[in-house]
């Protein structure tokens, strides 16, 4: 565990007196793809809030690798359009870029084109590859990315998956990302988490890419997409609290078993 | 050329020169407001400097830092939203100050001045006050350029690459609590905040990077305070609002002409 970039122990995280995170134990190490999914609400922003540093768990313990150098990719960015700024302004606002290192960076995810673009006109596809182009700029050891997909039509979602796997296996840096897709994930994660406040279950996502059937539905993006199988072993309300699966008759003792990483009372 | 036309030509371009980036930053950050509550509250800093018997200039330069810290702690807790806090202080603030100079008998003082600027009157000690505080605040904002830019496009991207968010937020507070301090006795408590959004807001239009507008500030902001100062020579008008009127009129010129082909 000791090559670990970052560890997270007993996570738990309080808003207005309500538990948004709860002992949530969490690793990346170099080279690794991590995924966290979840439905809406389940906290998965405010984890990466806490692995980035930018809130402090109410308690457990935040380690990080120290000196860490993180590249992170958040969801939007809103500039004010009052602000005149190119796209190469914007990626010189990391100390020490020039434009050939720009170029570089935006060559390296496609996006070479909008250079000299203001930013507030490019596409929402393109200001995603700006955005991971500043976070690679960076040097990272650790990438985080919030919802990299978010608004991607399944092609370019494939597409953008297999460009984060290439970065990985140049850069050889782990990485953090969020995906707003229950099911469908990159297809190189070596660990998916699937979280609601909780970690309700995790593992590797299944390697269909080779099922004709999946195939045939996703076409040439099928390589870089897979399904994950949730293996709950309890059901959430609509407030987000465990409850007993309904299969349990009333009367009968509570049937919830623990699953591995289950940490909840 | 009469001394006194020298030194308020000195002082309005010593202004002018520096309300160009830092008034960039207000309109990118969507500061106007916050400027104006801390020029309103500039009054009640110049009260308290004559109860306090302190000199004016220094009892408004506190005055605003403490409520720029004030006003930054406030909106932190987010008890109220932030336009609402600003629009209780601004004429709180105003008004405690009208109040408390209407109790000094002893003292005469003009009001006009203090509201709406004495550019004509400046003694060459506020002159040496204006020209160090426009000096001090222009290389701070110059050394924290890149900095300041970076906690304007997106303060958590900004967090994430270790720069200390909280500090620079004080620190551009700070800077413009100073300049609003030094620019109390050029234009007035009034139109303080105008000298720094409208120069910049005309130079927006036709710049295409962030150190063009702050530029592009600075130089309409120098001609808007040589048409100010000309007009109250040759036309007796009063030198504050003159230089608001030729900042005005700028503005309303850079829509007129066609913006520059990308």
């Amino acid at each position: 565990m000791s090559t670990a970039l970052i560890r997270l122990d007993q996570v738990t995280v309080t808003f207005a007196g309500q538990n948004v995170l709860e002992n949530i134990q969490l690793s990346v190490k170099p080279g690794e793809i991590v995924t966290l999914i979840g439905p809406n609400g389940a906290g998965k922003t405010t984890l990466v809030r806490a692995v980035l540093g930018l809130l402090k768990p109410n308690s457990g313990s935040v380690w990080r690798k120290p000196k860490l150098r993180v590249g992170y990719m958040p969801q939007k960015l809103y500039v004010d359009p009052t602000l005149p700024l190119s796209v190469l302004r914007f990626l010189r606002l990391v100390p020490g870029v020039d434009r050939p290192r720009a170029l570089a960076a935006l060559i390296e995810v496609g996006a070479e084109k909008v250079i000299d673009s203001p930013l507030q006109g490019i596409s929402g596809g393109e200001m995603q590859r700006v955005l991971l182009a500043r976070a690679l700029l960076r040097e990272p050891e650790l990438l985080v990315l919030d919802e990299p997909v978010q608004g991607v039509d399944v092609a370019g979602q494939a597409e953008l998956y297999s460009l984060i796997t290439r970065l990985r296996d140049r850069h050889g840096c782990g990485v953090l990302m969020v995906s707003h897709d229950l099911h469908l994930v990159m297809s190189t994660t070596d660990q998916v988490v699937c979280l609601n406040r909780h970690v309700c279950c995790s593992g590797h996502p299944e390697q269909v890419s080779n099922d004709p059937a999946f195939v045939e539905l996703f076409g040439k993006n099928a390589q870089s997409l897979a399904i994950y199988h949730h293996h709950h072993d309890h059901a959430h309300d609509l407030h987000g609290a465990v409850v007993e699966e309904a299969a349990s008759a009333p009367g009968t003792p509570p049937t919830h078993v623990h699953g591995d990483n289950c940490k909840h009372g | 050329m009469a001394d006194f036309l020298l030194y308020a030509l000195l002082a309005g371009l010593a202004l002018a020169i520096v309300a160009g980036p830092l008034g960039s930053f207000v309109v990118w950050r969507r500061m106007a407001y916050f400027g104006d509550t801390l020029s309103h509250a500039a009054l009640l800093g110049v009260a308290l400097g004559f109860v306090l018997d302190i000199s004016p200039a220094l009892a408004v330069t506190v005055g605003c830092l403490l409520l720029a810290i004030l006003l930054v702690t406030l909106q932190q807790r987010q008890a109220l939203a932030s336009d609402t806090l600003l629009g209780i202080l601004a004429p709180s603030t105003l008004s405690l100050g009208l109040v408390v100079l209407s109790f000094m008998h002893n003292v005469r003082i003009d009001l006009m001045g203090y509201l709406f600027g004495d550019l004509l009157a400046i003694s060459p000690t506020d002159l040496a006050w204006i020209l160090g505080g426009s000096a001090a605040v222009l290389a701070l904002i110059v050394a924290l350029w890149r900095p300041l830019l970076a906690i304007t496009v997106h303060e958590e991207l900004a967090t994430v690459e270790g720069l200390p968010v909280a500090a620079l937020r004080m620190t551009l507070m700070l800077l413009i609590a100073i300049v609003i301090a030094v620019a109390m006795k050029i234009v007035g408590v009034l139109l303080i905040t105008s000298l720094l959004i409208i120069p910049a807001a005309a130079a927006q239009r036709h710049s295409r990077s962030p150190e063009q507008m702050a530029l592009g500030a600075s130089v309409l902001g120098v001609v808007a305070v040589c048409g100010g100062l000309a007009l109250s020579w040759f036309k007796d008008t009063p030198a504050g609002p003159s230089i608001v009127v030729c900042a005005a009129a700028l503005f309303l010129l850079s829509f007129v002409l066609p913006r520059r082909a990308v």
